[in-house]
């Protein structure tokens, strides 16, 4: 038997994704901001309203934990990426991962598992929240369809991580994270419905990527302001948008660091 | 049989600067080779196209014949940089495991974090390890997949006596098993007892490539040092073999291999000399006497 050239990438992925989940879980700074801040923030948003109903029936507990579930996925995504890549460079961990057989793409793809498990996580975590603390109640389909469609549709959320933190460095990625991510949740309508904000937040809403991803939870609910093409449209086309100025990016760093 | 690594005519321009300016080396397997030079002379920066993390400007690397970045090629190579950092919030052995899943057939775990002597901190976070013991896991990490080559720059940097000693003893052992092992250091004495060949490179080119003792006896053997009576300048040594002379602070220092012929022509001279020491040069020295430009 002659040994194989190279090690098994589905080995490598899994090693990689263990080994990412371990570093994500025992950093606080991203672990509890991760799983615990959505839960907080719906602590107070949420869960006062939690039984009120609208004119249509929707449950408006319902509809903000949908609103914060985008809003918890979106964090993970954005704040993981951007600080995680940008605290990595500075660290200059690409430099030893570079000259390792680990392929790039298999080290980002254990990135985006552990995101997804992360995100996963604090869906349920805050879901549950809701249903045990707020007493809010939605079928398992509902629930479920929730989960699904947020992580699927949080490759925008990837894409805009990643530039951040090829873009900036470590000490500017924190902060570039929080001004981006922040202010385009809440203009979203993510923390407060949409229709008890300003008239000029309503009318530049259904420009945001926050707004279009919300969507997908909120029409999971009835409460949709738009056809999920429509959602899946808007989403791409961000997606398209951040994906080129990650890679662009990205490409600096190769010419900067490795050309 | 086919060499480990190949630089053919490589250069690489940083900008304005010139870090290599045409380097033509082969490494054959199994050999142990020791890359010196001073800081900024290009060693860092021939590992570097060795490997694949730089491109050359001009000329060609090839790792076990391939380019550098094929996968193929990487996965034979154990690296250890001067400029990378990793995680400190995984232990040890957790990172060593992570790092054999990148190879084929790698080391036991175990094993690999015991050639490097961090046996007593295996399950310790890396965020508390100490610089030394961070330069041991470096090397743990090079050597954990059992590659057929390794690359080491500047493998005993920040390393205390006891632990540069077993990490060198590692090293011979792994040579001893056949490793083809590339390295840079600046403790030049290590280069003279651990290499095969030494290669010396100087503002970006190969300026000497044999082995230690050829190098030795290529370079002024020895080392002379003393005190004249009255005020030299360097005129009165004009036409004797000397090198890397020195007058400063009332004393003469100089590097010859005929350390006899000139304190004759000295002493002919007029010269009268006090404090005299002859002494062997060591491979600083002679390292130095290859640098130096006239």
């Amino acid at each position: 038997m002659t040994t194989p050239a190279v090690a098994p990438v589905l080995n490598m992925l899994l090693a990689q994704t263990r080994s990412e989940l371990l570093m994500r879980w025992r950093v606080p700074a991203f672990s509890v901001t991760n799983l615990a801040l959505p839960i907080v923030f719906f602590t107070f948003f949420g869960l006062p309203v939690a039984h009120v109903r609208r004119a249509d029936g929707v449950s408006i507990g319902a509809y903000l934990l949908a609103s914060f579930g985008a809003y918890a996925v979106g964090n993970v995504m954005v704040y993981g990426f951007g600080i995680g890549v940008a605290n990595e460079r500075g660290m200059k961990i690409d430099r030893l991962m570079r000259a390792s057989p680990l392929p790039p793409l298999v080290f980002m793809l254990a990135k985006v598992l552990t995101a997804l498990l992360f995100s996963l996580v604090a869906l349920v975590l805050l879901i549950a929240f809701g249903i045990v603390a707020g007493g809010i109640h939605q079928t398992p389909a509902v629930w479920a369809t929730i989960i699904v469609r947020l992580l699927a549709g949080s490759l925008p959320f990837i894409a805009l991580g990643f530039a951040i933190g090829y873009w900036s460095g470590p000490n500017a990625a924190p902060a570039l994270a929080n001004l981006i991510y922040l202010p385009l949740s809440f203009a979203s309508g993510l923390f407060v419905p949409l229709n008890q904000l300003p008239a000029f937040i309503q009318t530049m809403a259904p420009y945001l990527p926050t707004y279009h991803y919300a969507q997908l939870a909120w029409s999971a609910l009835g409460a949709g302001r738009e056809s999920l093409g429509v959602s899946l449209l808007w989403l791409g086309g961000y997606t398209v948008v951040f994906l080129t100025l990650a890679v662009r990016s990205y490409r600096r760093e190769e010419r900067a660091k490795f050309g | 049989m086919m060499p480990v690594v190949e630089l053919r005519g490589a250069r690489k321009r940083f900008g304005e600067v010139e870090a290599l300016k045409g380097v033509d080396l082969t490494i054959g397997p199994g050999e142990l080779v020791a890359l010196l030079g001073p800081n900024g002379a290009g060693k860092t920066t021939s590992i570097a196209l060795m490997l694949g993390l730089r491109r050359p400007t001009a000329g060609q690397a090839r790792l076990f014949g391939l380019d550098p970045n094929d996968r193929r090629a990487r996965s034979r190579c154990g690296v250890m940089l001067q400029e990378s950092g990793t995680t400190g919030v995984l232990t040890v052995s957790e990172i060593v495991d992570v790092f054999r899943a990148y190879y084929p057939s790698p080391l036991p775990t175990a094993r690999a974090i015991a050639l490097a002597g961090l046996d007593a901190k295996a399950d310790a976070r890396i965020g508390t390890l100490s610089g030394g013991e961070r330069q041991r896991l470096y090397f743990a990490l090079a050597v954990c997949g059992d590659p057929e080559a390794l690359f080491l720059d500047e493998p005993t940097v920040g390393m205390d006596v006891e632990t540069r000693r077993a990490v060198l003893e590692s090293i011979r052992s792994l040579s001893a098993a056949g490793k083809t092992i590339v390295l840079t250091t600046h403790y030049l004495e290590e280069a003279d007892r651990l290499a095969h060949r030494i290669v010396v490179i100087d503002r970006g080119v190969v300026i000497a490539d044999a082995t230690p003792r050829e190098i030795k006896s290529r370079i002024p053997s020895k080392r002379i040092n003393f005190r004249p009576e009255t005020a030299l300048g360097a005129s009165t040594f004009n036409g004797l073999p000397v090198q890397n002379l020195e007058i400063a602070d009332h004393r003469v220092h100089l590097l010859s291999n005929e350390p006899e012929a000139v304190l004759r022509a000295l002493f002919e001279r007029g010269v009268v000399v006090r404090d005299l020491e002859v002494t062997g040069a060591d491979l600083e020295e002679a390292f130095l006497g290859l640098t130096r430009r006239p």
